[in-house]
């Protein structure tokens, strides 16, 4: 594995190639074959390189991690690993980090391929990968974990091993190491150094490097290692060390540490730490390490530390990694590494002259951390931009971050001020009893009157029961065995009906599903767990708070990133009931019960909105079908975290099955146990319908509660595999359509990868089940959009789900605390003003608090369709409230706009001024009256809710309880409209206008005024007339037919034409089906037309011969074509084309030339105003530019001559039509 | 009117490298005496488009253009009233009004300093009497007016087509009293993508519901419908999100079924 990562570093192998090769067994084409040479001889080892890439990383951070919160791993069960504990680093517990997976059996095959890269490896003793809950166990790798496996330990510097020249280098020194060349009395550079008194000297411990002498180096001894005081039996016992010790070299280490700390404190007269928040004399969790200031300028080993950063980066963006938080939080822990632990004179020492080389350890200094801190976030980027707002801004102000990317700083302060996944931490309502239910609870559902009241008594002794938990379960030494045990087991004794068990169990689920799973709030997830303080308080509290927090008897609470299945609050009252009832018969209804509310929630069709219908009203809606599946998935994940936990519990056990004999034989007979639900059916059909949203987080709360056994059975086993596949398909980088949504995608990895590292899922399963992987092909081709696809998570729900990943921020926010005394950063707390004229006078908080938990217990005591009915309505009623408002207020002031527009268009002229400059004055004028919608939308609201709720409610509902579902719904109602409106208003209002602005400016445009207005077709038309469409081609082939080339027998008869023509005019009335660009067309073929008929082109058929059109018929034809040009078409038309060169030299091949049509076509355009006389001679005038035959430019003079003679005023038809009888003999005679 | 996919391709083997001209249309009229003008001409410019997208490549290499150049400058140095560019455009196999665009080009590349613009030569074509030279405006006349598959006047037939199609639609629609939402008011409402009507209450024709109409004026060939179906008709399945169902089945010209 060394050597992949080896050659990685050598460069001989792309960082893209082999995430590839790991990816994917088979190689793909765009690989290098030098790289695949490179790859394909470790092809054995490809499943191990991600275990050993973590392992690697934990373990060379684990000189820098001693202490803050613990390791990311599983959960830090033992005391040892307990992040509050004070004193110097746990031996322990830095053990229990570095060993993420224990190296596996064919990793040999490894070191014999790799020599040079190894050493003797020191085997991981037993199943030793540290898990929380393990007691002792966790400690297994104790003592290991200081070495470097791996590296074989720190050679000898120059001793010339063979295979590994880059180790006889003589290393030039570093001048840039802090270890070697400390800066004396200088602030250090960088943003960092703005904080120079943050700075003090490092306390040497040199004791302390006696526990961690790497144990490898049986070869030979590493030349830095300072004699052993401990003897080195400890070294090879098979569980690193024992717990009796580790703890007295805790104390030992601890002593040491103070007196170290004191003896230096003598000797410099200056305190390193002035101010006192920082300086407390106390070690604390926090505080006793000062965090060192990280300088980009220090970081040894640029270039390999990038190089890694990016294998590592890849294997996360891939889904390599089994668990991404629990990567990113490592990353977090190392970017606020408060400091190195320092050896004394180091065996640490740099060697930048072999960077590319993994003897060396990767993380030399603070510095170093930092650096590769940075380069993974770089790349993760995008999922840290989907983390609550508070996460966001503690890293956007972490200032380490800002020394050493700029550009990241900026990008995530540019994401937080974006977001609005403010993640708050609702407190729990009161728990409430589930009312009576009269369709179920009746006597008829009961068989006896005896059973009936049994019931009823049970029913009270459970409340009772749940009433005295709620009162003492947080007392000291109270205990629920043996304060409730007796009585509950009293009350099952009772139940002997196999009915009245499925009554009580509906109670029960009921009360549990009421209890632990609160619509809105997070419900049992932070049930009764002390609220979060460190995320609650801004930075600047954080330094009086840790003072505080030293005081506190017990640490706080915080489960680590990937805290074991717990059941919080409430749901302990639910887990310790079915302990205590130990009742099979009621486990079993219990589970039945609840296996059938699964199926029965997990099927559930959940609507879904149009995601593209326009965005604001829908908004509106689109909020309440979150809920919805919100409320679904909690409800799910509850029910199947207790039918996990009830079908599992006759198996359960602290430990697996301790021999392989044992273990197969309980394999064979629980085998043939047929699985409380189908989960297997479940998954296919959630990934088939692309539901797995719904589907995999209530699967991973099952699952996290199965015993040892259950991922080994072929079942589950193969439900694992499924899971797996999904978990490598979920890439976040991958975005399509029909793609996840990607905080969709981030709960499956949260939950996937949480349920990966519980303590009972076999921990090789992530990597062993990968070779299958490709054998399953899931099908989630589905043609319907699932909920997949839609955004119906969001991070509120991701935190409620998940709420390890809150442990990101909880890193971030104790690194502020410990460099405390700083501001509270960058963003400064606004405190909300509102507005007088908002929502009106709103009763006070404490009055709405009340006045809910009345309309709560309103409900409670109602229907369950009376809750639904008087929601529905509210919501329905809010939503069209915003529809109305924007089809009235908000029009009216489109309209208004648009009338302000044309007067400020009238005063200033056609252009009126730059677009978004009037934009802006109409917006300012207009945008106060946006107050308006929030009195019309409580008008609306108040008038329209009542209807409905009384249409809606049976008639026989009683006048009081009616009124007071009215006015919840009203209230209902008004509060969702009124938060809508109040927030978008403006923004509605403003976008209306600058739509109305564009296009009452385009409706100015030149353009616009060209198109003037149209007639339609008159009332009695039937729209008869031949289509525009036919008439062009019609047109087309006469035109055609007329230019030629045509065949002998072709031609067209005068008919025909007479009737297109009259076709023309019928279709140029009608208008129905006629377009501009149509019209256009026609009107130029017409034209065409007309040239051509003037210049007797049309050929005419019948017998004899194809010939020219008689004078007559052309002369009635161009009649009829001037009529159609003055009074049909509403186009323009191209007249001027008539004598254009191209037109006018179609005469030009006629013999004889006869120019009476065109001198008669011109006078009648003159006659009837089509054109002036001015642009007639102008177009005339022109045509004698052009290049002619000699005899038709005299002609053509001629006509000039004659047209200009003609009287200017315009005359009656008749006398035209003689004077070109006239005109026409002498034209012909000139020819 | 429904054309089975036989007849369909019958009229289409018919129509193998024949030039688009008012001739071969009146020869296949001929041979298909049972189908419209409207139809056949459908069919015919529909196959030779799939012609010109094939072959169209090799007619505007630079070789290609100099030599059609050179054989248009022969031909008309011998007689400039012959139709030199129609017949050069047949003897070649390309459509006519391509052929006048492809020396028009290269003539004003000639004569004029700078290359010409693409809104200068389509206004060109659409009006030749803009070209400098007379006797090429009358041969680019002579291949538009010529040309029953390509140019200016054909485009314009085809997009009245639409129209008017559009316009017959949306009466029939009135006259059967179903509420729609047209393409102006859907663009209002913010669809980014419109068929020509969103029914607003979905009706069953022939077994299959329609929620939206998309008028397609031009012949429904297997090629141009599956192209439809991606360009346009899976975004508006994404956007409406209900069953989709076209007028017209796959073979059929869109006309016949009203």
């Amino acid at each position: 594995m060394a050597a992949v990562l080896e050659s990685l570093l050598r460069e001989e192998v792309s960082v893209a190639a082999a995430v590839r090769w790991i990816a994917r067994s088979a190689q793909s084409s765009e690989d290098d074959p030098g790289e695949v040479a490179a790859l394909s001889s470790l092809r054995p080892l490809r499943k191990e390189f991600v275990p050993f890439l973590l392992n690697f990383l934990r373990e060379q951070s684990s000189r820098v991690l001693p202490q803050g919160p613990p390791t990311p791993a599983k959960a830090p069960g033992s005391s040892a690993a307990l992040p509050g504990r004070p004193g110097g680093p746990p031996r322990g517990g830095r053990g229990a980090r570095s060993q993420l997976f224990p190296p596996t059996e064919s990793s040999s095959a490894a070191a014999a391929e790799a020599p040079s890269a190894r050493g003797g490896r020191r085997r991981g003793p037993g199943p030793g990968r540290e898990r929380g809950g393990r007691g002792p166990g966790g400690l297994e790798e104790g003592v290991g974990g200081e070495s470097q496996p791996w590296a074989g330990g720190r050679r000898p510097r120059g001793s010339g091993s063979p295979g590994s020249p880059s180790l006889a280098r003589c290393d030039p020194p570093n001048l840039s190491n802090l270890e070697e060349f400390p800066p004396v009395g200088s602030v250090p550079p960088g943003p960092a150094g703005t904080k120079p008194s943050r700075r003090i000297n490092p306390t040497p411990v040199s004791e302390e490097r006696s526990l961690s002498k790497p144990k490898t180096c049986f070869t030979s001894p590493p030349i830095n290692c300072v004699p052993s005081s401990q003897p080195s039996v400890l070294d090879t016992s098979p569980w690193g060390h024992g717990l009796p010790p580790g703890c007295r070299s805790l104390q030992e280490e601890r002593e040491m540490l103070r007196k170290e700390r004191s003896k230096q404190l003598q000797q410099s007269p200056t305190p390193t730490c002035p101010t006192s928040e920082s300086g407390s004399p106390l070690p604390s969790r926090t505080g006793n390490l000062t965090a060192e200031p990280a300088d980009p300028a220090r970081v040894s080993s640029r270039q390999r530390l990038e190089l890694i950063a990016l294998i590592y980066s890849s294997c996360i963006a891939e889904n390599l990694v089994p668990n991404l938080f629990l990567e990113l939080f490592f990353v977090l822990q190392l970017l606020t590494a408060r400091r190195m632990v320092t050896t004394k004179d180091s065996d640490l020492e740099p060697t930048p002259g072999a960077p590319d080389s993994l003897e060396s350890p990767l993380f030399q200094s603070v510095h170093d951390c930092v650096f590769f801190a940075v380069q993974v976030l770089e790349h993760q980027f995008q999922v840290l931009s989907y983390l609550d707002k508070g996460t966001l801004k503690l890293l956007a102000e972490n200032e380490r971050l800002l020394c050493f990317s700029p550009a990241l700083q900026g990008r995530l302060r540019a994401a937080y001020e974006g977001s609005v996944a403010k993640v708050s931490l609702a407190m729990p309502p009161s728990a409430q009893a589930v009312s009576f239910q009269p369709e179920t609870d009746n006597r008829a559902n009961f068989s006896s009157d005896r059973a009936f009241h049994t019931f009823k008594k049970q029913r009270d002794v459970f409340f009772e029961v749940l009433r005295e938990w709620e009162d003492r379960h947080e007392e000291p030494g109270w205990d629920f065995e043996k304060g409730l045990g007796s009585r509950i087991r009293a009350m099952m004794g009772q139940l002997s009906a196999a009915c009245s068990h499925s009554h009580f169990v509906r109670l029960f689920q009921k009360q549990l599903l009421q209890m632990c799973q609160s619509p809105g709030g997070p419900g049992g997830t932070v049930l009764g767990e002390a609220p979060d303080v460190l995320s609650m308080l801004g930075a600047d509290k954080l330094g009086r708070l840790r003072r505080l927090q030293e005081r506190l008897v017990a640490p706080q609470s915080s489960g680590g990133p990937c805290p074991p299945p717990t059941f919080p609050g409430c749901q302990g009252f639910f887990r310790d009931f079915i302990l205590s009832a130990s009742s099979f018969q009621f486990n079993q209804h219990l589970m039945d019960s609840l296996s059938l509310k699964i199926r029965e929630l997990n099927s559930l069709a959940l609507p879904q909105p149009e995601p593209s219908d326009e965005d604001g009203e829908s908004d509106v809606d689109w909020q309440g079908e979150r809920r919805q599946f919100a409320m679904v998935l909690l409800s799910l994940r509850l029910l199947a975290k207790f039918l996990g936990f009830v079908a599992f519990l006759p198996y359960r056990g602290p430990e697996p099955p301790p021999t392989r004999e044992l273990q197969d034989s309980i394999l064979a007979l629980r085998s043939q146990v047929p699985p409380a639900l189908d989960v297997r059916a479940l998954l296919q059909q959630g990934l088939r319908a692309r539901r797995a949203v719904l589907t995999v987080p209530w699967l991973v709360e099952f699952l996290s509660l199965a015993d040892h056994i259950v991922p080994l059975l072929d079942y589950y086993r193969s439900v694992f595999t499924v899971l797996l596949h999904l978990h490598r398909s979920l890439v976040l980088s991958k975005e399509s359509e029909g793609e996840m949504c990607f905080l969709n995608k981030l709960l499956l990895l949260a939950v996937l990868g949480w349920l990966f590292q519980i303590p009972t899922v076999p921990e090789d399963l992530f990597f062993l089940e990968e070779g299958q992987l490709d054998a399953l092909e899931v099908d989630t081709v589905a043609s319907d959009h699932g909920l997949d696809g839609m955004p119906v998570v969001d991070q509120h729900l991701l935190y409620t789900c998940c709420p390890y990943i809150g442990e990101l921020r909880k890193l971030l926010a104790s690194w502020v605390s410990g460099s405390s005394g700083r501001s509270g950063g960058f963003v400064r707390k606004i405190t909300p003003t509102t507005t007088t004229t908002g929502l009106g006078a709103q009763p006070p908080r404490a009055t709405q608090g009340l006045q809910a938990q009345l309309a709560q217990a309103f409900f409670h005591n109602q229907p369950p369709s009376l809750r639904r009915t008087v929601e529905f309505v509210a919501e329905r009623i809010g939503s069209n409230c915003v529809k109305h408002i924007k089809a009235t207020l908000v029009a009216d002031l489109v309209r208004q706009a648009e009338s302000l527009l044309q007067e400020q268009l009238l005063t200033q002229g056609q252009d009126g001024g730059d677009p978004a400059q009037l934009l802006e004055i109409l917006c300012s004028q207009l945008c106060p009256h946006g107050a308006q919608a929030l009195t019309r939308g409580r008008e609306f609201c108040q008038k329209k809710s009542p209807g409905a709720i009384r249409a809606l409610l049976p008639e026989e509902t009683p006048a009081a309880v009616l009124s007071s579902a009215e006015n919840i719904a009203v209230g209902l109602a008004t509060e969702k409209a009124c938060a809508w409106l109040s927030a978008n208003i403006t923004a509605l209002i403003r976008r209306e206008v600058k739509a109305a602005v564009s296009r009452t400016l385009r409706a100015q445009g030149p353009e616009a005024a060209a198109r003037g207005e149209r007639r339609g077709c008159s009332r009695a038309c039937e729209h008869h007339a031949p289509l525009p469409s036919h008439l062009i081609s019609e047109i087309k082939d006469v035109l055609s037919l007329a230019v030629g080339p045509r065949d002998p027998e072709e031609g067209v008869s005068p008919d025909h034409l007479e009737q297109l023509l009259g076709q023309l005019g019928q279709t140029l009335q009608c208008r129905q089906f006629l377009c501009p660009p149509a019209e256009q067309h026609l009107a130029k073929c017409s034209v065409d037309l007309a040239s051509l008929l003037v210049a007797d082109h049309i050929p005419v058929l019948g017998p004899p011969a194809p010939r020219g059109l008689e004078r007559g018929q052309a002369r009635r034809l161009l009649h009829v074509l001037l009529s159609l040009w003055k009074d049909d078409f509403q186009v323009p038309v191209p007249l001027q084309l008539l004598l254009s060169p191209r037109n006018v030299g179609l005469l030009a091949d006629t013999r004889p030339r006869e120019w009476d049509l065109l001198l008669f076509l011109l006078r009648e355009l003159v006659e009837k105003g089509l054109m002036g006389r001015t642009e007639i001679e102008a177009c005339l005038g022109s045509l004698r530019d052009a290049q002619w035959p000699k005899d038709f430019s005299e002609e053509l003079a001629t006509l000039f001559h004659l047209f200009l003679a003609e009287p200017h005023m315009p005359e009656p038809q008749l006398r035209a039509c003689e004077l070109v009888q006239t005109n026409r003999g002498t034209v012909v005679a000139q020819s | 009117m429904i054309l089975t996919k036989v007849q369909y391709d019958e009229i289409a083997q018919c129509l193998v490298s024949v030039p688009p001209t008012r001739q071969s249309l009146r020869k296949l009229k001929q041979r298909f005496p049972s189908q419209s003008q409207a139809t056949l001409l459908s069919i015919f410019s529909q196959e030779y488009q799939k012609h010109i997208k094939r072959t169209h490549a090799k007619h505007h290499t630079s070789e290609a253009i100099e030599s059609y150049y050179q054989r248009y400058l022969n031909g008309v140095g011998r007689n400039g009233a012959a139709p030199v560019l129609l017949e050069l455009a047949n003897e070649v196999d390309y459509a006519p009004s391509l052929m006048a665009r492809i020396i028009l080009e290269r003539f004003l590349q000639e004569h004029e300093e700078t290359p010409p613009s693409k809104s200068v030569i389509n206004s060109m074509l659409r009006d030749p009497s803009q070209i400098p030279d007379g006797v090429l405006a009358n041969q680019v006349y002579q291949c538009i007016v010529n040309d029953c598959c390509y140019g200016p006047l054909v485009d314009c037939i085809k997009h009245a087509i639409g129209h008017e199609h559009e316009v017959l639609l949306r009466d029939m629609l009135l006259e059967k009293n179903l509420s729609f939402l047209d393409e102006d008011q859907l663009r209002a409402k913010g669809y980014d993508k419109t068929p020509d009507f969103i029914l607003q209450v979905p009706v069953a024709v022939e077994g299959h519901i329609i929620h939206w109409i998309e008028s397609k004026a031009s012949f429904g060939d297997e090629c141009s419908h599956h192209a439809y179906l991606h360009d346009q008709f899976w975004s508006y399945w994404n956007r409406i999100r209900s069953r989709l169902s076209v007028f017209g089945d796959k073979v059929g010209p869109f006309e016949g079924k009203y």
